[in-house]
């Protein structure tokens, strides 16, 4: 049976569309009215309200923490401020990539992590005589990402502190109407956005607290259509759509390095020891094989192949999540994962992996692209990630 | 010594800012000169009331040409179109018809008011749609000549018909009705549903001094459908920060590629030495060399105003004198504590969020229209109306709305001309109006602005108040706009050139006049 979260009977009232999709065991609304558009849009506009509380979730405690981390995901730990969150991979032993997600600093000695996939056993396969508590608290942790322009306005109207002064993947404890959280200014958006993090206990209230406070700035509930969309432009991967994980790859080729993925900035080998340094340390040394990418479909190409039928381009209403071939210099130069439509930028784009040589920024491709049955290719060029990244993200 | 700008533009509009924002990315020295104290011209954002932001004068993004938003990064600069969802009229016997976006919605919604209307309306869209297609390449050209005998003209007359011909006979002569006949003639053969058929119709008459029985009228019903064709569905729609920030982004692109934009200066005249415009002459007396001139001001303020009869051909300046503006529509923006709760859809909802049309009845708009033929303004006119605080927080206080309003007819020659008084009477009008569908309306209103074509003319610089810089009627469209010879957004005077919506393909907050001139002006080795 698939799970519901703390938050399921606000979202079952409020869910038209009935259209539900599966998240780490959970249900989830994939969008909210019958179209996802509205949802997309508040997240530029206004502030969107996604329930995000299907994440694994993992407290670590004791005089260990920081250093059980530290070996674990390859950027540095030990260095982060309380306070302070860490986005960042971890790899298997030979540096391939099991998961990504962030690491919070609570207090000296307590972190809480998060993760795609279930990683206690990992996280405990590498504690061994470590002076480390590790609890699961998937469960019992809900958690709300409020994204979008207005999406400090309307926390400020019920927090009992300043927002103003938290910055980018930074955290701070907080009563949101009396409810205590932890307040991230995190988000999968690429916008302006916060992550609140509760005890599943209080969730109805402060769901309850967030729609009556937005409801003068255009609060919305948004689903995960929306989100893809979002996470897109912003050039953000999803595990097991733009990469596999090393731990469920059945042959070598399925996995990436951090490198590959465009991670190469999170991996810290001043560090003296992680899992995959060595691997890492190597691979360092050599241009990597692949890299990811942004591409952004010419629109004269794609308009061309519609009109050599008769017909005005069709585009996908909502992101896509499959492999779709990669040309260049007559070869197939990799594959794109992930793709849609931007509303915003009026482009079509997508996320690719392209082998180095075709990878620098500016280099003409092609995309396959299925029109009326017939496979086609249409000119796409290579663009710097994020497609689209508003200052006031971090402002 | 060479000119320090390689072309001036004169007026900081939509399509003079796409304009300038083309030949400096070509690596132009360029110069915007605008009157007022802000770009934008018609397309501007301002805090008519306190903490209240209004699109003032245009309110909805219409066809604004994707191609221009990628090409000039307005993203970047801080454009975002959000979709307007829905079409909700309202009927004086309470009931109402909704048109929604989402298919199935739309057809529920059709299908009360009748089935048969519900079954066609697929088939509508259809053929609109592929006419909509047949007429989509006419908007990206540069417009030929049919009577000249250059080479171009031949060469464009010939890619034009070869165009016609490939549509077939069957969609050649369905044309051929669109450009004839009334939208009512032509939605009769479609929909017996008069609230539907009046709320189509409707936008057939934006802008223009016709009303829907009005021969020529049915063309513009393809207007709705071309949004679709570049894959933007939900081209119709609201500019996040109001119409204004659509002249600001493209404004922010031009200057990033090195364009001039000075505000309040007005441009007395066009200098012309030797037949050819070589700089302008501000009101102040100063004046600025260019290598070329580019009007985005309106034809007759251009020719007759600006260069001055003197220097044009007799012919030529009858046809400028011929062009018909004839304003006829004004608009009311207000500032409510609450929003409106129509009698038909008291509670609150997604039908706020689109646009609302007060169109309940062919024959309503007809009678509007028979009121301004006469000089009067419509005592019960056409509204349509848009509530853009419900999807973007930042035109108002929380809680509280801004509604505009689009009003006609109100026609520019009124009997016995515009007053404050009957101004203020013109917005009674209105609001009475509107109150009949929603009674709540008259005690939320926390602020009025209304505006009539003698305030557009006055404030804007629009001629007779025309928010298309001339009627889109059929005798002042592609090569007649705004007369014949003229039309290749080139002038009788050599280096003058043309980029407003007087010219090819004309208005709404569409910026292809603008592209078009620029690649006008570029393609000749400028």
């Amino acid at each position: 049976m698939l799970k519901t979260t703390p938050f399921h009977p606000r979202i079952a009232a409020l869910c038209k569309s009935h259209a539900w999709r599966r998240w780490a065991g959970y249900v989830v609304a994939s969008s909210y009215e019958l179209s996802h558009e509205r949802e997309y849009h508040a997240i530029r506009v206004a502030a969107a309200l996604f329930d995000i509380s299907p994440l694994y979730k993992y407290v670590v405690r004791g005089k260990d923490a920081a250093r059980l981390l530290d070996r674990v995901v390859t950027r540095d730990v030990t260095r982060a401020s309380i306070g302070q969150v860490l986005y960042t991979p971890w790899c298997d032993g030979l540096g391939k990539v099991l998961d990504d997600g962030t690491v919070a600093r609570l207090g000296e000695n307590t972190f809480r992590m998060t993760s795609a996939d279930p990683g206690l056993r990992w996280l405990e396969q590498n504690a061994l005589g470590l002076d480390v508590a590790i609890e699961d608290v998937s469960d019992s942790t809900a958690a709300l990402a409020l994204q979008g322009p207005y999406a400090r306005a309307i926390l400020q109207q019920v927090a009992d502190c300043d927002l103003a002064g938290l910055k980018y993947f930074r955290l701070m404890a907080a009563r949101l109407r009396g409810v205590p959280v932890t307040i991230s200014r995190t988000g999968y958006t690429g916008d302006l956005g916060y992550e609140i993090w509760l005890d599943s206990a209080h969730a109805l209230e402060l769901w309850d607290a967030l729609i009556d406070a937005g409801a003068g700035y255009g609060i919305t509930p948004a689903g995960m259509l929306a989100l893809d969309l979002a996470r897109i432009e912003a050039g953000l991967m999803l595990i097991d759509v733009d990469y596999v994980s090393a731990r469920k790859a059945l042959i070598e080729s399925q996995k990436s390095s951090p490198f590959e993925l465009g991670l190469g900035w999170t991996v810290d080998l001043k560090k003296e020891r992680f899992v995959g340094r060595s691997a890492l340390a190597e691979e360092a040394q050599h241009e990597p094989q692949w890299r990811f990418v942004g591409l952004e479909v010419d629109w004269h190409s794609l308009e061309g192949l519609y009109a050599e039928l008769g017909l005005a381009p069709q585009l996908p209403g909502a992101a896509w999540r499959m492999s779709v071939p990669a040309y260049a210099g007559g070869e197939q130069a990799g594959y794109a994962t992930s793709g849609g439509w931007s509303p915003l930028l009026k482009q079509y784009i997508a996320l690719a992996h392209l082998q180095s040589r075709w990878a620098a920024i500016g280099t003409q491709v092609e995309i396959e692209l299925t029109v009326e049955h017939r496979r086609k290719r249409a000119a796409a060029r290579v663009v710097p990630r994020p497609f689209f990244d508003p200052g006031r993200k971090r402002g | 010594m060479s000119p320090r700008y390689d072309a001036i533009v004169i007026g900081g509009g939509h399509n003079g800012l796409v304009c300038a924002a083309y030949l400096a990315r070509a690596g132009k020295r360029v110069l915007v000169l605008e009157r007022r104290e802000r770009v934008g011209g018609a397309a501007v954002s301002e805090e008519v009331f306190p903490g209240f932001r209004f699109s003032v004068f245009s309110y909805v993004v219409s066809l604004l040409r994707p191609e221009i938003i990628r090409e000039l990064e307005l993203p970047r600069h801080g454009l975002h179109i959000l979709p307007l969802e829905s079409t909700l009229t309202p009927l004086a016997n309470g009931d109402s018809l909704t048109q929604w976006n989402d298919h199935d919605q739309n057809r529920r919604e059709l299908a009360r008011h009748s089935l048969r209307d519900a079954e066609a309306y697929e088939e509508y869209g259809r053929r609109m749609h592929q006419m909509a297609r047949a007429v989509k390449p006419l908007l990206a050209m540069t417009p030929p000549d049919p009577a000249s005998l250059h080479p171009r003209d031949l060469l464009g007359m010939a890619r034009l018909g070869g165009h016609l011909r490939g549509l077939g006979s069957a969609r050649f002569h369905e044309l051929c009705k669109l450009m004839t006949m009334s939208s009512a003639d032509y939605l009769d053969q479609w929909f017996e549903c008069e609230p539907l058929k009046a709320t189509k119709s409707a936008s057939g008459i934006i802008g223009t001094l016709a009303g829907p029985r009005s021969p020529g009228t049915a063309f513009v019903l393809l207007h709705h459908y071309m949004g679709e064709l570049d894959g933007v569905f939900r081209a119709w729609g609201f500019a996040k920060g109001g119409n204004g920030s659509v002249s600001e982004a493209i404004a922010a692109a031009a200057r990033s590629w090195g364009a001039e934009i000075r505000t309040n200066a007005t441009v007395a005249r066009v200098r012309v030495e030797g037949g050819r415009a070589d700089g302008v002459v501000l009101e102040d007396g100063e004046e600025i060399d260019a290598r070329r001139v580019v009007s985005n001001a309106d034809p007759r303020r251009t020719f007759l105003e600006m260069v001055g009869e003197k220097h044009l051909p007799a012919e030529f300046v009858a046809a400028i004198r011929r062009y018909r503006f004839r304003g006829s529509s004004g608009k009311v923006n207000l500032a409510l504590g609450e929003l409106p709760r129509f009698t038909c859809l008291p509670q609150g909802g997604a039908h706020l969020r689109g646009a609302i049309s007060i169109s309940p009845s062919v024959e309503y708009l007809e009678r509007a229209y028979d009121e301004a033929k006469y000089g009067e303004f419509s005592s019960r006119p056409y509204l349509d109306m848009v509530i853009p605080s419900l999807l973007d927080p930042s035109m108002a206080p929380p809680g509280r709305h801004v509604m505009s309003i689009f009003v006609q007819y109100a026609p520019y020659r009124l009997n016995g001309g515009w007053t404050d008084a009957r101004r203020e009477a013109f917005g009674d009008a209105v609001v009475n109006t509107l109150a009949e569908y929603a009674p709540n309306v008259k005690s939320a209103i926390l602020h009025r602005q209304v505006i009539t074509p003698a305030d557009i003319e006055r404030t804007l610089g629009l001629s007779e108040g025309n928010i298309f810089q001339g009627e889109l009627s059929l005798q002042q469209m592609f090569f007649l706009r705004p007369a014949a010879a003229v039309s290749r957004y080139r002038t009788p005077i050599q280096d003058l050139f043309q980029c407003g919506a007087g010219t090819h393909p004309g208005g709404g907050v569409m910026g292809a006049s603008g592209r078009n001139a620029a690649r006008a002006i570029l393609g000749e080795g400028a």
